[in-house]
């Protein structure tokens, strides 16, 4: 079983950190999984940065032309967590556009992660069918699960569609916007939370965009099994650096 | 095998919509209705009187004399420039405002570039009423004041894009965050076709007034409907694609597609995007794309701020790949010698990007009885500065 599948058997609300690699500085993507998995975090999201991150708000699109910038590229991160394995067990999932992984070529990415153990993907602008109809059967013989989003203008049917070729988790974009645009949750979103729980649908569900702390992390948990913090992490590491990875997390849980 | 759109969404090999799903409904609303749309007759209606009063259609095919004789073959001029607003432009945004009326949008976003679709799109935003918002990359607001202050004018709200490279590929990606953000309201006015389908498509059939157009005029003035050439610039290829619509699938039409190739396709300082490119995803299309061997986007260069985009539309990477049209690289120094021409032969000021189109017959000869259309998209009162820096008058 995959390391995503067992990690959402666990009995508890998971918490996942997605960072861009590459970013503060082109080495530090190891230390921060390291010492994210030491402080209690769940899975980690690695960020592949793009040029264009459409999805993005200006944290995340920063933090991705910084680390452009640093030198990072596929390759790169490929060989970065070449070792990673050795000193980490935590769920890892590659966040990355389509583009970039087009370049690499679709089959050898995955082989690359399958090397290196990465568990699961998400690319944004790959749209659902036609990973249905192209690549599914690429990314099972490199077993890696493919994660798909929905947001709150995405009809029962087609939450239904994604949940019937889901393997792990559905992100729940928690409303629409993108990255890091947004304080706090609206009782429409809660409802909306609420309302795709009550679904009760095969794959469970973790929440993304507008999660920054403890409150954030609560609501969005209330209905889910989970939340990611994206946009909050990149600013405590704009900040702070690599330090005091601890108490970040320890402010969310 | 025909050149136009399947019913998924393919030029081909490109097309298609590769988009987060957080655009899904937008542009699903959008598929499931622009055809419908565009075939009631109220709308043809609107559509047609607005083309023939507003922007002054249909815009005259005009036998270029002393061009003609200087080639020694006979070129016409599809007059383009003489739209109002100055360019092919406005027949696309015409033909979106009607659509984002009958779909209930009152918002509109844009993305521009120079800054032509920026006020295409204001003007007729002013005429409906309809708020308006056009991003543009900070860059290319300092380098285009002209057109900012005629958007704000006629009552746009322009808005800087400090990401990325900011330019046009940094607006166009404002511009679509912008709609994930407002997905109820908004309707997102793409100025070339480009984008996921069914914005080429759709953006091909409001500019396909141009081909309509050429069929009619070539046959009062010369008896039959085909010309054996057009010749149109390409930088996303809307002036292209209404240029070659009707033709597409007639062989006896061959196709010219004039490329920015800036400082020279090899220089590091282009954007002949079929030459260069390589097949990826830009802006929720798969396509041609100037990137990096990573997959990174890379910045393009023309002196011609209208073809400076880092893709090409669809259609045109399947016209390329196909060897359907031919394309061909005209350098800075080329268009420009070739706009100066026209100015003096003709007495018409192109813009910069249409120049492109007319160099194509420094680098290729055509036979006495030939028939050449040029797509002269644009007028070149927008480019004056540059034409006055370039050959220091």
């Amino acid at each position: 079983m995959n390391r995503i599948q067992e990690k959402l058997k666990v009995n508890k609300k998971l918490l996942s950190i997605y960072f861009s690699a590459g970013y503060p500085s082109m080495d530090d993507t190891v230390e921060i999984i390291q010492e994210l998995e030491k402080n209690g975090v769940d899975m980690i999201e690695i960020g592949l940065p793009f040029s264009d991150p459409l999805a993005d708000g200006p944290t995340i699109q920063e933090s991705s032309t910084q680390a452009l910038k640093n030198g990072m590229t596929s390759q790169v991160l490929f060989n970065q967590l070449k070792s990673i394995r050795d000193s980490a067990t935590i769920p890892l999932v590659i966040m990355g556009y389509f583009n970039p992984i087009l370049q690499y070529g679709v089959e050898a990415f995955c082989k690359s992660c399958q090397e290196v153990g990465i568990d699961g993907l998400i690319i944004p602008d790959l749209p659902v069918d036609v990973y249905d109809t192209h690549y599914k059967s690429t990314f099972k013989k490199y077993g890696l699960i493919n994660i798909f989003l929905i947001t709150p203008q995405t009809s029962a049917d087609r939450i239904r569609y994604i949940d019937s070729i889901s393997e792990g988790f559905i992100y729940m974009v928690s409303s629409s916007s993108t990255t890091g645009g947004q304080v706090g949750f609206q009782k429409e979103q809660t409802d909306y939370f609420e309302r795709v729980a009550k679904m009760n649908l095969k794959s469970p569900l973790i929440v993304g965009f507008g999660i920054s702390n403890h409150d954030t992390f609560t609501q969005a948990t209330q209905h889910t099994k989970g939340a990611i913090i994206g946009s909050a992490f990149i600013k405590h590491l704009s900040v702070k650096g690599i330090k005091n990875i601890d108490t970040f997390v320890k402010n969310i849980l | 095998m025909s050149y136009n759109v399947d019913s998924q969404g393919y030029y081909g090999d490109f097309g298609g919509a590769f988009i987060p799903e957080m655009l899904y409904p937008n542009v699903e609303e959008l598929r499931l209705n622009y055809l419908k749309v565009m075939a009631e007759p109220s709308f043809q209606a609107a559509f047609n009187a607005l083309l023939k009063d507003y922007v002054g259609r249909p815009s005259p095919l005009y036998f270029a004399k002393r061009l003609s004789e200087k080639y020694n073959t006979k070129i016409y001029l599809k007059r383009e420039d003489l739209n109002h607003t100055g360019a092919h432009k406005i027949n696309n945004t015409i033909g979106q405002i009607l659509m984002a009326q009958r779909l209930g949008k009152t918002r509109i976003i844009a993305e521009t570039g120079a800054g032509q679709h920026g006020v295409a799109t204001a003007t007729v935003c002013a005429l409906m009423g309809l708020e308006c918002i056009v991003y543009m990359g900070a860059i290319d607001i300092k380098r285009q004041a002209p057109n900012v202050a005629r958007m704000k004018m006629l009552g746009a709200t322009v808005v800087p894009a400090n990401s990325g490279s900011k330019t046009l590929k940094d607006a166009t990606n404002e511009a679509i965050r912008d709609w994930i953000n407002n997905p109820v309201n908004t309707h997102y006015i793409i100025g070339s076709v480009v984008g996921p389908h069914p914005y080429p498509d759709m953006v091909a059939r409001f500019q396909a007034v141009i081909s309509e157009e050429i069929q009619w005029q070539l046959q009062d003035k010369e008896g039959r409907k085909e010309p054996d050439y057009i010749i149109a610039c390409v930088g996303g290829g809307s002036n292209a694609a209404g240029a070659f619509y009707h033709y597409l699938d007639s062989p006896s039409v061959q196709l010219i597609a004039a490329e920015a190739a800036g400082l020279g396709i090899d220089s590091g300082e282009s954007a002949a995007t079929s030459f260069l490119g390589k097949e990826g995803i830009i802006h929720g299309s798969k396509t041609l794309l100037m990137q990096t061997s990573d997959g990174q986007i890379t910045e393009p260069y023309s002196i011609s701020a209208g073809l400076d985009y880092p893709g090409v539309g669809p259609m045109h990477a399947n016209l390329y790949k196909t060897k359907r049209a031919e394309f061909v690289a005209i350098t800075d120094d080329q268009a420009m010698a070739s706009g100066l021409e026209l100015c003096k032969l003709e007495g018409i000021i192109p813009a910069i990007e249409s120049s492109h189109a007319l160099a194509v017959f420094k680098q290729k000869t055509f036979k006495p009885d030939d028939i050449v259309v040029v797509s002269l998209s644009g007028r070149g009162d927008k480019d004056l500065e540059t034409y006055m820096r370039h050959f220091e008058l």
